[in-house]
This record gives C-alpha cells, structure tokens and sequence, in this order.
C-alpha cells in the first residue's frame, strides 16, 4: 500500500517554449508516514503533489497508487479524491459554500455517498479539525484566516482519505495557529494511520513535526530519509538554498566550537536536554 | 486546463510597423477601413490589397497568422457571398433549381466578401502589431480633447489599461481554483446545461470573491500613492510622434490619392 513514482518527468510547453518541471524522478510514499517536503520555490514541490492525487498526468514515467496507474484508466476522478486528499495553499481558493457545513459537504457529496453519510462525514471532519457549533452556520467568508485553513482542511478530510497531502499548510498563520494546524495533523497521523505529506518553507516546522524528510532541488529528489539524518548535510542544503533549523545550526557551532556534543538535535527541546546532560 | 490564452492577439515583433505611434495606428487603420467603401471596381481593390499586402511586408507578420482573424467572420462570409450571387437582378448565366446566377451578383459577392476580408484583415493586422496597452494610449491621446467637455477620458484609459492587466492573473486564479475544486471531486466536463452552469459556481464564487479583493487592494494600494484621476499627471512613456509616423502618415496619404487616381481613370 503505497504511492509509488518510477522515473517521473514532468514539463509543460507555454507558448513553444518547454519547461522542464521533474526529471526522472522516483519516489515511494508509504502507509503511516509523516514527510516534509522541502525545496526552493520553483523546484518542484507543487507539481509533485499535484501528480500524487491525478490533477496533473506525468509527461514521463508512472505514477501508482497501490499498484495502480494514477492517470491511466484505474482510476475514476472521484476515487482518487477520496484516497489521496490535496489541500492547497489557499483556503480562499475552495470556499464558495453559503455556509461552513455546505461548504465542507461538497467534496464527500461528490462522492456520491447517502445524504446523511454526507453529513455525518462532515460533522465529523468539522469537529476533527476544530470547529465549533457556534460556526456551522457561517458563511466561510467571514472566518479568520485560521478558521478557513481548517475549514479548508475539513472538506477534504470529509471525503475520508487514506493519504493526506498539503501545499503549504501553514502558510500566513501566526505561531498559535501554525502549532494548531500541526496538533491536528499528527492527530489525524496517530489516531487514523493516515499518511500525510505537507510542504514547509519553515525548518523549524519540518524538525520538529516531520519524521521523514524529502528535499527537492531542480526537478530532482536531492536528499531523502529521516529528519535528523537530513539535517546532518548542512553545507549541501545550504548550497541549494536551504538553511538547517536554529538548533541544529546552534548545535553544530558548538561542536565546531569543540564542545562534545555527539547527539544531533534538531529542535530546541532535544538541544536543551543534550546541554543540559553535558 | 486554461493555459494558453492570447490577450488580444499580439504578434510580438521588431517591425517598423510594431514600432509606430499608436495614434498612426489607429487612425491609419481607420482611414484604410474608410477607404474601402469609396470605390466599386476592380482597380480600387488592387490598389487596397497592395498597399495592405506591403504594410503586411513590413511588419514581418506571416499571412496564415494574420488571416486567422478572418475564422469568426467565415459564416458570415459564405451567407452574404451567397445572397449576393443569388438575389440580384441582371443577366441570368447559370441556374441551379428555382436559384438563378447572375453576372451581377457574380460581381457584386466578389467586391462584398473582397470588403470584408479586407476590413477584418486591415483592422487586425494594427491589433497584431500594437499591445493592448499601446492601443490604450494611443485611444487616451486621441481622445484626450474631450477633456473639455468633461469627458472621463483618462479615467477610461486607466480602467481599460487596469482591466488588461487582470485578465492574466484572473485565468491563473482561475486554473488554481479549478485544481483545488477538482481535488474535491468537482466535475466540470459532464452533465447537461443546466447542470453544467451549476457545476461552475465553485468555481465562479471563489473567483468572484478573489477578483473583488484584488480590486479592494488595487484601490488601496493606488490611493496610498495619492492617485487621484488624471488631471496633472504625467506619463512615464509620453507618445511621441518621429520621423517614421510621420512618414507612415505620408504613406497613408499617398495611399489614398493614389487610390482615388486609380479609381478615377481606370473604367472598370
């Protein structure tokens, strides 16, 4: 049970010109995972997701759910939306419904479900995500802007995936909200074995929530494996543009320093603990 | 999904004709079009399809693009050439049933669908060679002495420049909103009419809503650097005309004396 891609090349043509999005690209996502996906903007990260779940079809190579070719005829539009939820970035881009509750029914009652099944799948997704009674009946226009991430979030959790992928999840929230969004999806990991894939620019995030991390570069998976492995490469992220979170950088000046620190910490609590020890 | 939509139908370029004063433009194109219904024979079309045929030469545009413009109006072409051929009275050369050919009709669907195409063929080969925002100055200048009747003419201008310059983001957001309501199972491609247009509003109400706060934020943004409509405002490119407008204006002239010699001295 996985999301497999073998040698997965992506372009698009605009205009005569071609440009070149993911090359040769091979990856498995397996049951129970919890990945970051990092990169610069422009490498990759959206296209990839978006390859994940069909919206977009690969100009090369496969791409297969549970051994099954995502953008061949395995596959109905509708199956694959209830197997590999996307959310994206901007929650502004889905809400239309008159009121939250509508609005989070669209996705399962594309499905085709019974009306209550419906219903019921997206009371539940509302009460997952955080919503309170008190704003079913609002108009998703007037949440805040964590409001409508999570409101965004449950319309796609309504039609109850197995794997759960988000472009940016965090985006625009301050810190309460971003820790918020974080509680639910390690929830959701725990409690459901879902499979969850999100994008973060922020390495902190990533540290401190991820347990697998996946770095693309150009169009290329450059780095992938655990968190605290990944964090090691510190010089090769920076020569892509990405920089390693505070604690990791922090602890490895201070083993530069000649402190003996053998550990690799990547968040401030773990680097806390391992001074402390010395 | 939407990805390759032309805004007008720009064909970038480097040609003396790209590189005229919009104004020249404009009221050339005008001036062409005018000229095409002064004359009634052969000799006046010779002279227009050359003169077009040259200011085509000189922009570097190839003709399969530039006839491309003339796909819309076919149908339109076909059912008048084809009234013309049929319902005019003259000397009857070929019969088909109850229709008659006439010799006149003959004559007079040729000088029609000629007009046509030239019109269509004229007017788009200047918004071929001439951005829609040039073609806005121009139109603002043209038009500025209208000021004094109180006429909102820069207002308009700006309206026009502000709403070209959306069109491209608003097919991007679109794209953007269709993906994220497709990965909730939306399903715009099937279905009848009726339930095709309901199929849209997921699409349409998040865009309507993005499109009216990037107006919100445009005004905001406009207002905090103290726009207030166009009296006393400068251009950071003011049109100018050079020696090349003006020799396009001679050009024109020379056109249209040449064209009405023609016309006068040759019979047919």
């Amino acid at each position: 049970m996985s999301i497999r891609l073998s040698n997965v090349s992506f372009c698009y043509v605009n205009g005569g010109e071609r440009t070149q999005v993911l090359r040769n690209l091979s990856l498995e996502i397996g049951k129970n995972e919890l990945i970051g996906l990092v990169g610069q903007t422009g490498s990759g990260k959206s296209t990839l997701l978006q390859l994940m779940n069909g919206l977009e079809r690969p100009s090369e190579g496969r791409v297969l759910l549970d051994g099954r070719d995502v953008a061949g005829k395995d596959f109905s539009r509708k199956e694959l939306c209830s197997k590999v939820g996307l959310v994206f970035q901007y929650p502004e881009h889905q809400l239309f419904g008159a009121t939250v509750v509508e609005d989070v029914q669209f996705g399962p009652g594309n499905l085709g479900w019974e009306p209550l099944q419906v219903e019921l799948s997206a009371f539940q997704a509302l009460k997952d995500v955080g919503i309170g009674e008190e704003l079913l009946d609002v108009s998703p226009l007037a949440l805040s802007g964590g409001q409508k991430r999570r409101v965004a979030l449950a319309g796609v959790l309504a039609m109850k995936p197995e794997y759960l992928i988000l472009d940016e999840p965090m985006a625009g929230l301050d810190p309460a909200g971003r820790r918020e969004i974080f509680q639910l999806l390690l929830k959701l990991h725990r409690d459901r074995n879902m499979s969850i894939v999100f994008v973060s620019h922020s390495m902190e995030d990533v540290a401190e929530y991820a347990k697998r991390v996946i770095v693309m570069h150009q169009g290329k998976v450059v780095l992938d494996g655990a968190a605290r492995q990944i964090f090691r490469f510190e010089k090769e992220l920076e020569h892509i543009g990405l920089r390693i979170p505070q604690a990791a950088r922090f602890m490895h000046r201070l083993r530069d320093a000649g402190f003996p620190l053998e550990e690799e910490c990547i968040t401030p609590e773990e680097a806390v603990q391992c001074i402390l020890k010395q | 999904m939407i990805r390759d939509i032309t805004i007008g139908q720009y064909y970038s370029g480097d040609s003396v004709i790209h590189r005229l004063d919009p104004r020249v433009k404009i009221w050339g194109t005008l001036a062409y079009m005018v000229s095409l219904f002064t004359f009634r024979d052969f000799a006046g079309y010779a002279v227009a399809i050359l003169f077009f045929a040259l200011v085509l030469a000189l922009s570097k545009i190839p003709l399969s693009y530039a006839a491309r413009g003339l796909k819309p109006i076919f149908v339109l072409m076909v059912f008048t050439a084809f009234l013309n051929l049929f319902w005019t009275d003259g000397t009857v050369f070929l019969r088909v049933g109850a229709l008659a050919m006439t010799w006149e009709g003959l004559c007079k669907m040729s000088y029609i669908s000629l007009r046509l195409i030239l019109l269509v063929l004229g007017s788009s080969l200047m918004t071929l060679t001439t951005t829609p925002n040039q073609l806005t100055d121009g139109l603002e200048r043209i038009f500025g002495p209208l000021k004094v009747f109180r006429v909102p003419i820069h207002e308009m201008a700006m309206m026009m420049s502000i709403a070209l310059r959306f069109i491209p983001i608003l097919i991007e957001e679109t794209n953007r909103i269709m993906k994220a309501q497709t990965a909730r199972g939306a399903d715009f491609e099937s279905g009848n009419l009726l339930q095709r247009l309901r199929n849209m509003l997921p699409l349409l109400i998040p865009l309507f809503v993005s499109a009216i706060r990037r107006a919100t934020d445009l005004a905001l943004a406009m207002d905090a650097r103290c726009y207030h409509g166009g009296a006393g405002r400068t251009k950071m490119y003011p049109l100018h005309y050079g020696k090349c407008d003006f020799a396009a204006y001679g050009c024109l002239v020379a056109y249209i004396v040449i064209l009405r010699a023609v016309v006068l001295i040759c019979p047919w």
